[in-house]
């Protein structure tokens, strides 16, 4: 059964605009979290805020120094871990012609991906924490590690599998054995794609919470210590902003302010390296 | 690693060097299999205690008390539940919506700047969902949006009760916009693997666009779409901080979705640092193998239908 023409050309139009209320409906919380963080973070950013460290409970000022260097070591810590991991294994997928076994980890690689943080979190306590005997930098490394390698893998398989064919033929033809082939000739050519990926992998872990809460810990002093806690941007976010002090929930949104800036340039960069060279 | 090519090389070190690398490469892709299966028996292994003490009625018990050492995760559960499924039928009409937007209608130009702040709303990170949601979603959720659902909609029981902010529907809100980027993505490149020659079918027969979209596109997408819905939930349950700050943290069920909840992953988060005796942390890990399990079964029949689908889709990024 058709129903009139007039009523089906009105029923398309309100479909349609009912597609362009959806986008405006995704983008409201964009922008109000962009705008929210922006004007409720200012008022906390000040030279001190970024060379300064918390104060004790009651006092009002203080900074975010320790978590600022907290996160820079816990992000060089997850990287030496998941940058090697994810292009060795990624590069055995898409160079070494896997078959079975291959299927196997890329479907694995893909699971892992939607493994919650907060799990990873909990396997690396008791791997690592239980044994060691405490909370620490190089327990929240770990974890940030794990949670790295899917991303760096996925990229890197993608990115090298779009170098051309000829490419590997020309090299192996000149002489070069399959190794030479990959580390200067395949790699050099997927390397933009490849970048952008460790650098989305970085912009996630920067902002990750849950799976530091019982491997890094936080810290409220000076430490980089790899065997003690370690304080990190948004564990002390989540801290402060669960506090009942008007002035830790200000900073709260300052160190909001802080991370999303960082997040969202690594993403704009990440796909401005990519889109330069890369495709 | 610095390798010389030498033009007069013995056959046998090339072999050998190319032999070694790739077996490097193969380590480390059986480390990854490895890692899996450590998790899981780590898991195991932490949960061993509550499994043998508790059993089933882990899973129907709503009682859950350290003090007088009883565990049950009932409360969890339904609340992780109900907050994924209530942020998964709002996202859903609205990532569909933007994903044929940008397939079906968005012009060229409009078609990279919508995908990337879509993709934006991925890029932030949950704890700054969690201050968003705390400090501006709750408040306006209870001076704005609880009063109109009770107005309008109060006679049903799930919009009765005090409005408070914090609790299980802002959760489910703050959810719905987090998960939005994943199943727009995916969405998208379902409704994009589309053949052409189908819609050209429908539209060359008189339909409208619309009618090509339901009679067409949604139908061949089907398979891949519920991948997507799948994927999006495991997202939703395992999200942690931004829940953890906006869903109440108190393990009742209530019907009211006005009322505080409690979600597994929060309770981890909440507790698991302060469990003080071997059965707490035991019951907490077991709550941490149950999200393992349940999400990695949710994600492995996503992949599965989208790699049925099409190989590259299964790729898109979160």
């Amino acid at each position: 059964m058709l129903h009139s023409y007039p009523f089906r050309k009105l029923l398309n139009r309100a479909v349609t605009v009912l597609m362009l209320l959806a986008v405006v409906l995704a983008l409201i919380p964009l922008f109000s979290i962009l705008w929210h963080t922006f004007e409720r973070g200012w008022p906390a950013i000040s030279p001190t805020f970024f060379t300064h460290l918390p104060k004790p409970v009651g006092e009002t000022g203080g900074g975010i120094a320790n978590a600022l260097a907290g996160t820079g070591l816990l992000i060089l810590l997850a990287s030496s871990i998941g940058v090697p991991f994810g292009l060795l294994v990624g590069i055995y997928l898409a160079e070494f012609n896997p078959g079975g076994l291959g299927t196997v980890v890329r479907f694995l690689n893909d699971v892992l991906t939607g493994i919650p943080s907060i799990v990873t979190g909990m396997f690396v306590y008791s791997l690592l924490v239980l044994t060691m005997g405490g909370f620490s930098a190089l327990a929240g490394g770990v974890a940030l590690g794990l949670i790295m390698i899917p991303t760096v893998t996925r990229s890197t398989e993608e990115m090298l599998k779009m170098v051309p064919t000829s490419l590997r033929e020309a090299s192996l033809a000149l002489g070069a054995t399959k190794t030479q082939t990959i580390l200067r000739v395949v790699l050099p050519a997927a390397i933009p794609g490849i970048l952008t990926g460790i650098m989305l992998a970085v912009a996630r872990v920067a902002g990750e919470t849950a799976p530091l809460l019982f491997t890094a810990f936080g810290n409220r002093f000076w430490s980089l210590r790899l065997d003690q806690p370690i304080a990190a941007l948004p564990l002390q976010i989540f801290t402060y902003a669960i506090s009942p002090y008007r002035d830790w929930q200000t900073q709260a949104w300052g160190a909001a302010l802080v991370l999303v800036t960082l997040v969202l340039v690594l993403n704009i960069v990440a796909r401005l390296v990519f889109h330069r060279d890369g495709r | 690693m610095t390798i010389r090519p030498n033009l007069i090389r013995p056959q046998s070190s090339h072999q050998w060097q190319d032999q070694s690398f790739r077996l490097l490469t193969l380590v480390f892709a059986l480390a990854m299999l490895g890692l899996v299966g450590l998790m899981v028996l780590e898991l195991l292994q932490g949960s061993w205690l509550s499994l043998l003490r508790f059993g089933w009625s882990f899973l129907t018990d709503a009682d859950w008390d350290p003090v007088f050492e009883n565990f049950g995760a009932l409360p969890f559960l339904y609340g992780t539940l109900i907050s994924s499924l209530l942020a998964l039928s709002i996202a859903l009409p609205v990532s569909l919506g933007i994903a044929l937007f940008l397939t079906e209608i968005a012009p060229q130009w409009l078609y990279r700047p919508i995908s990337f702040v879509v993709e934006l709303l991925a890029a932030i990170p949950s704890v700054v969902y969690g201050l968003w949601g705390l400090f501006v979603l709750a408040p306006w959720v209870r001076t704005h949006l609880q009063p109109v659902l009770s107005r309008f909609f109060g006679y049903l029981p799930f919009f009765q009760g005090p409005a408070l902010g914090v609790g299980m529907l802002s959760a489910g809100l703050i959810l719905a916009v987090m998960i939005t980027p994943i199943v727009t993505a995916i969405s998208r490149e379902v409704i994009m693997a589309v053949p052409t020659s189908q819609r050209e079918a429908a539209l060359a027969l008189g339909a409208t666009r619309w009618e090509m979209i339901r009679l067409a596109i949604l139908p061949y997408a089907r398979s891949g779409l519920l991948g997507a819905v799948l994927l999006g939930l495991g997202r939703a349950l395992g999200e942690t901080m931004a829940v953890t700050m906006v869903i109440g943290n108190r393990p009742e069920i209530a019907i009211s979705l006005f009322a505080p909840g409690y979600s597994m992953a929060s309770v981890i988060a909440n507790e698991f640092s302060e469990a003080t005796y071997a059965l707490y942390l035991s019951a907490l890990m077991e709550i941490g193998l149950l999200l393992f399990g349940v999400t990695m079964l949710l994600n492995f029949l996503a992949r599965l239908m989208l790699w049925r689908l099409t190989g590259a889709v299964a790729g898109t990024r979160e």
